[in-house]
């Protein structure tokens, strides 16, 4: 962040005091205001008085749980939430994503990580949803002409059924951010879609044998594990 | 008749026999127990009177009212002082329970509340009128049953009884008053009470308070009563219960004696048998012997022979019979049921090994023909008796109804079933078609051959139509054979005077033969039912023999059970203190809240309740205690479409046993098992922390050092600086890759896992492995393999990319930098394989298995971590029904084999 305007606020909801010394010492030093719950009542409180710009969230919270504040703040507010959960806890992040939040970290993670999802969420929160955009996607080798219904990787054509489309198109707009399988069903099939996550899979393994030069070694279309897929970002 | 049955003469092996001065150890250990028994159970008085209106209730009353001053905490249950003031005034001041109100029949009712009773644990209930019967849908039906549960609660109880309630004294005060009373009590009450205080008074003064008014008559009719009071009555009955309480005295000197080491009068401990079956008149009969018996101060037994005639009995019969036997237990007898040919047999083989001095027997009412086919029972048990005395007991020839009918408001059904009509005609048309078959073949046939012929269609009626049929076909084969074969023809005259004898011997030959056949059927039909119903205990016993846990012999028991009794079966074991289903057939049984609290009074009590029985009898259900040699384990909840018969439900209770011994066993089974995981657990616990030790704290010292070295020399140079710090985030990552591994054992381990399968493209899941591991990968070739036609595998997508990460980063770790992985995924017979394989020093020889071990490490590979990644894998691998493997390559290196089922095509 630059040194123009007012620095933005990011929430930090952890109830270990380590963890928030070490987001508040490492946020600060980015140019972030910080500010600090321990609790989820206390967190709601917070996020109601200063309307932060950023959540980040751990799920595992001594009072309610984790995503309970999720859909809370779902409730009156579109600020980014970024939450933070153990590996193996796939099943509370996919819960927390569904509810509205914007992207995951597992626990441990490093500051570049960190940054890196704070950068989209901030990024996403400024495209907002009603907001145009540009005809033209490119993310990384790839160049998404929806004018022209085009997709190009490292300048050629590669040609794509219509679900491969609408998938390409929908991972591009969210460049950086992590989609779950029943998000991606719901944006592409509809809401009432019975179609299952293996047909995704299916979908996204054509996908990547058009788009990847290596498709056991993917660059673009990367997979989340038990929760979704990413573009990666670069 | 009764009276005479009181004082039977000795038998004469009763005086031969020796007596020792010495009191008879076992007998003396009994008494212990007795004693001891007696010293924690609770009091129990009963006020005894001959007649209503003697005050019965008003001396209750007053020795409670003492009691209480003398520190007694005394609760009234009940007391009906039917308005008398003087009775009235003794229960001021003394606590009364609230009842219950129940409506029944749009009346409003008071019944004992006997859970506040239970809650509330007084020093003394005070609970009026044993011989009381409950409104209908209470717990009990009586309340003597109640009183039974109060004290068996520990709750010590003083009740009132008149005499003509006493059950074996019904039938007896029946004949001296006319009037037929319906409560009756068992005797076994009387016997359990530790006190019984007559309370008397003269005929002549209970008649002066009757005239006042001051006997309380209830809603009896009025002519009933006066036949009640009448003197010669009052007289009768309180002889009855004078001798009653008499012999309760004279036994509690008998016992004081014996305890003292006096010379004992106690006769020895001889056994009474009776006889019974379903004759109305084996009601008396059980009374008789219950009396004699109580005389004699010896242990009886009721018997039933079952024989192949018990087959054809009707369902009346059968009611009837186990009426008996109910009355007989209820009475204090032991029930045993015998089965046999005949009667005598089994009867006599049993009294001898039992040591029966008396027999009594019921005088037979029957047609003599049949003692003449089948011999007379009486005659062969005396025959056979030798030094057993035989009573033979005359039965009323009038069927009796017996109060137990009336009251459970059965109508009182005939001996006879309704006449098979049907068979009578398939009888009478069988020898009209014999008739035709001798007529067409007339001439060729001599009239002995007609004769056989008709011989052969009465058979065959007796053994497909039965007794009556067959007599019926016998006479028509007399009359057809006469009309249309002998001479004169087509008249009934008889021209030959010898054919009348010839006519007399067929039809005895046709009797005698339809009856041989009727015997085989019976034996046939009573072996088939017999045989399946061992069949299906076999069946049981085999299949519980089979079930490895407790839940497989539940849903065993359950079905087995369902299915012999066509009925809804709900298992339910303890679980703690509550009762949990642990099995139900069909499925979809439940049990409503109502009859789950029947299960739970059952399992309290270790009794039978619900349909068809006397606790709970409103209930749908029918519970069942499942008990093994220790303890109460659960009940078993029968919803059968009909009640079940005594008989039914004593061959349920024979099934239930065989299956409590198998729960039983599987529960000893399963507590060794998890004894032997403990122990395994407890071994799996020491190595773990014994490695994991040394190999966190490693991590955990290069960081404090690295960390403290920072934080405490700021003159550091900045390649030392930057060295310290990427220590710490090396150390700190390995740090994190052993405890997520831990992690990982302890719930595959612990079977904690639970599997997300999803249909996943085997690509997908190797790129997913490659891309975390891209860093520690990057300085080699890393080449996959993977055919366009694998089919989607089913697997937990994120285990499985964890299997793939620990097979290959045990790869990079024991092969030389930058040497080759391949990974190679094929579809084969029904498994799609997944091989990672390498190009470094290989396995040790011999140890291709042992690197699954957990813990283990290649003894020459110096790498750090817990010796965890491979057996992970394993366990992954077998979570998923798959397999992993592994084997050194021809030309050097080592090859991980993992397969995984391919389902068929998968989805789509």
């Amino acid at each position: 962040m630059s040194g123009e305007g007012p620095r933005p606020t990011i929430l930090i909801v952890d109830d270990e005091a380590q963890m928030r010394r070490f987001l508040r010492a490492s946020l600060g030093s980015q140019g972030y205001s910080v500010i600090e719950a321990e609790s989820a009542r206390e967190a709601l409180q917070l996020a109601a008085s200063h309307n932060p710009e950023l959540v980040v969230l751990d799920l595992g919270l001594p009072d309610r749980d984790g995503l309970d504040v999720v859909r809370e703040l779902r409730g009156w507010s579109r600020v980014p939430i970024v939450v933070v959960s153990a590996r193996g806890r796939e099943d509370d992040k996919v819960a927390a994503l569904d509810a509205g939040a914007d992207d995951y970290l597992t626990k441990p993670f490093g500051v570049r990580e960190l940054l890196a999802r704070i950068r989209v969420g901030f990024r996403h929160r400024e495209r907002g949803d009603g907001s145009p955009v540009s005809a033209v996607l490119e993310v990384g080798p790839l160049t998404i002409d929806r004018a022209r219904h085009e997709a190009r990787v490292r300048g050629e054509l590669v040609h794509l059924t219509p679900i491969e489309w609408k998938l390409l198109v929908l991972l591009a707009e969210n460049a950086g951010r992590v989609l779950t399988h029943r998000q991606i069903v719901e944006r592409i099939w509809g809401p009432s879609s019975t179609t299952l996550a293996h047909h995704v899979r299916v979908h996204m393994a054509e996908l990547r044998k058009k788009i990847e030069p290596d498709p056991a070694r993917p660059g673009l279309l990367l997979t989340e594990p038990g929760v979704g897929y990413r573009m990666s970002d670069p | 008749m009764a009276r005479r049955a009181e004082r039977p003469r000795r038998g004469a092996h009763e005086v031969t026999h020796e007596r020792d001065d010495r009191p008879d150890p076992d007998r003396l250990l009994e008494r212990l127990r007795a004693e001891t028994a007696r010293a924690s159970r609770a009091h129990f008085k009963v006020f005894f009177g001959f007649a209503p209106g003697v005050g019965k209730t008003y001396a209750m009353l007053e020795s409670a009212r003492r009691l209480r001053a003398a520190g007694t905490d005394v609760v009234v249950g009940v007391a009906l002082t039917h308005g008398r003031r003087e009775t009235e005034a003794l229960l001021q001041g003394l606590e009364i329970l609230p009842p219950r109100r129940v409506e029944y029949r749009g009346r409003m009712l008071e019944e004992l509340d006997l859970d506040a009773a239970l809650a509330r644990r007084p020093g003394l209930l005070l609970l009026d009128d044993l011989a009381h019967t409950n409104v209908p849908g209470s717990r009990h039906k009586k309340r003597w049953q109640d009183v039974l549960e109060v004290l068996d609660a520990g709750i010590p109880v003083h009740t009132t009884l008149n005499v003509q309630h006493i059950e074996s004294l019904n039938d007896v005060i029946a004949q001296i008053t006319g009037v037929v009373v319906r409560e009756t009590v068992p005797d076994a009450m009387l016997e359990r009470a530790d006190e019984v205080e007559l309370v008397d008074i003269s005929p002549e003064d209970l008649l002066s308070r009757l005239r006042e008014g001051k006997v309380y008559l209830g809603e009896q009719a009025a002519r009933a009563v006066q036949h009640f009071f009448h003197r010669g009555n009052l007289l009768a009955l309180r002889e009855l219960a004078l001798r009653r309480t008499a012999e309760r005295v004279n036994r509690d000197v008998l016992a004081f004696r014996e305890e003292h080491g006096v010379e004992s009068t106690w006769p020895t401990a001889d056994k009474i048998l009776v006889c019974i079956g379903p004759a109305p008149a084996s009601a008396r009969l059980v009374r008789s012997a219950r009396r004699m018996a109580a005389g004699l101060r010896a242990p009886w037994i009721a018997a039933y022979v079952e024989t192949p005639a018990s087959t054809l009995w009707s369902d009346a019969e059968r009611q009837r019979l186990e009426g008996h036997l109910s009355l007989a237990e209820s009475l204090g007898a032991t029930v045993v049921r015998l089965s046999g040919v005949n009667i005598s047999d089994p009867l006599l083989t049993y009294a001898r090994r039992n040591n029966v001095a008396r027999i009594i027997l019921g005088k037979p009412t029957r047609f003599r023909l049949f003692d003449l086919l089948r011999g007379s029972t009486v005659t062969e048990i005396v025959r056979g008796s030798g030094d057993i005395d035989v009573h033979v007991i005359s039965g009323d020839a009038a069927p009796e109804p017996t109060a137990r009918d009336e009251r459970q408001g059965r109508a009182v059904i005939s001996p006879s079933s309704p006449i098979p009509w049907p068979k009578y005609g398939w009888a009478a048309a069988l020898i009209a078609l014999t008739t035709g078959l001798a007529a067409l073949a007339d001439g060729q046939l001599g009239i002995p051959d007609v004769e056989m012929l008709y011989l052969i269609a009465v058979m065959i009626a007796a053994i497909r139509f039965g007794r009556g049929p067959s007599v019926v076909g016998a006479a028509l084969a007399v009359l057809g054979y006469d009309f249309f074969f002998v001479a004169p023809r087509f008249t009934l005259t008889v021209g030959d005077g010898r054919y009348f004898l010839s006519f007399a011997m067929m039809f005895a030959v046709s009797l005698v033969i339809s009856t041989l056949a009727l015997r085989i059927r019976e034996q046939q039909q009573d072996a088939v039912q017999r045989e399946e119903r061992t069949a299906a205990l076999y069946a049981l016993s085999r299949s519980l023999g089979s079930a490895a846990d407790l839940a497989a012999a539940a849903r065993v028991t359950a079905e087995h059970l369902s299915r012999a009794f066509a009925a809804g079966v709900v298992l339910l074991g303890e679980d703690g203190a509550e009762l949990r289903v642990i099995a139900v057939h069909p499925p979809g049984t439940s049990l409503s809240p109502d009859e789950q609290g029947v299960a739970r009074w059952v399992h309290q009590h270790g009794r039978s309740a619900g349909l068809g029985t006397d606790t709970l009898p409103g209930a749908k259900v029918v519970c069942v205690p499942i008990q093994t040699a220790a303890s109460a384990v659960g009940v078993a909840g029968l919803i059968p479409a009909e009640p079940l018969t005594a008989d039914q439900r004593s061959y349920l209770e024979v099934m239930i046993r065989q299956a409590a011994v198998a729960f039983d066993r599987a529960e000893l089974a399963e507590k060794a098992r998890q004894a032997a995981l403990r122990v395994k657990t407890e071994e799996l616990r020491s190595t773990l922390l014994s490695t994991v030790s040394h190999d966190l704290r490693t991590p955990i010292a290069a960081i404090t050092g690295a960390g403290t070295m920072l934080r405490d020399d700021p003159g550091l140079p900045p390649e030392v600086t930057a060295e310290m710090v990427s220590t710490i985030c090396e150390e700190a990552e390995r740090l994190e890759h052993i405890v997520s591994n831990l992690l990982d054992m302890t719930r595959l381990e612990s079977g904690a896992i639970d599997l997300r399968r999803d249909w996943v493209p085997v690509v997908e899941l190797v790129g997913g492995a490659l891309t975390r591991l891209r860093t520690a990968l990057s300085d080699r070739t890393v080449t996959a393999e993977l055919p366009e036609e694998l089919p989607l595998i089913s697997v937990d997508p994120v285990l499985f990319e964890q299997l793939l990460v620990n097979l290959l980063e045990n790869a990079t770790k024991y092969t030389p930098p930058g040497s080759p992985i391949e990974i190679v995924a094929a579809r084969e017979e029904g498994i799609v394989s997944i091989e990672v394989r390498d190009r470094g020093p290989g396995l040790p020889p011999g140890d291709e298995e042992r690197v699954f071990e957990r813990f283990y490490r290649v003894a020459s590979a110096g790498q750090p971590g817990v010796g965890l990644g491979l057996s992970i894998c394993r366990a992954i691998a077998r979570v998923h029904g798959g397999t992993l493997v592994a084997a050194n390559r021809p030309g050097g290196g080592a090859v991980f084999r993992l397969t995984t089922p391919a389902a068929g095509e998968g989805p789509r």
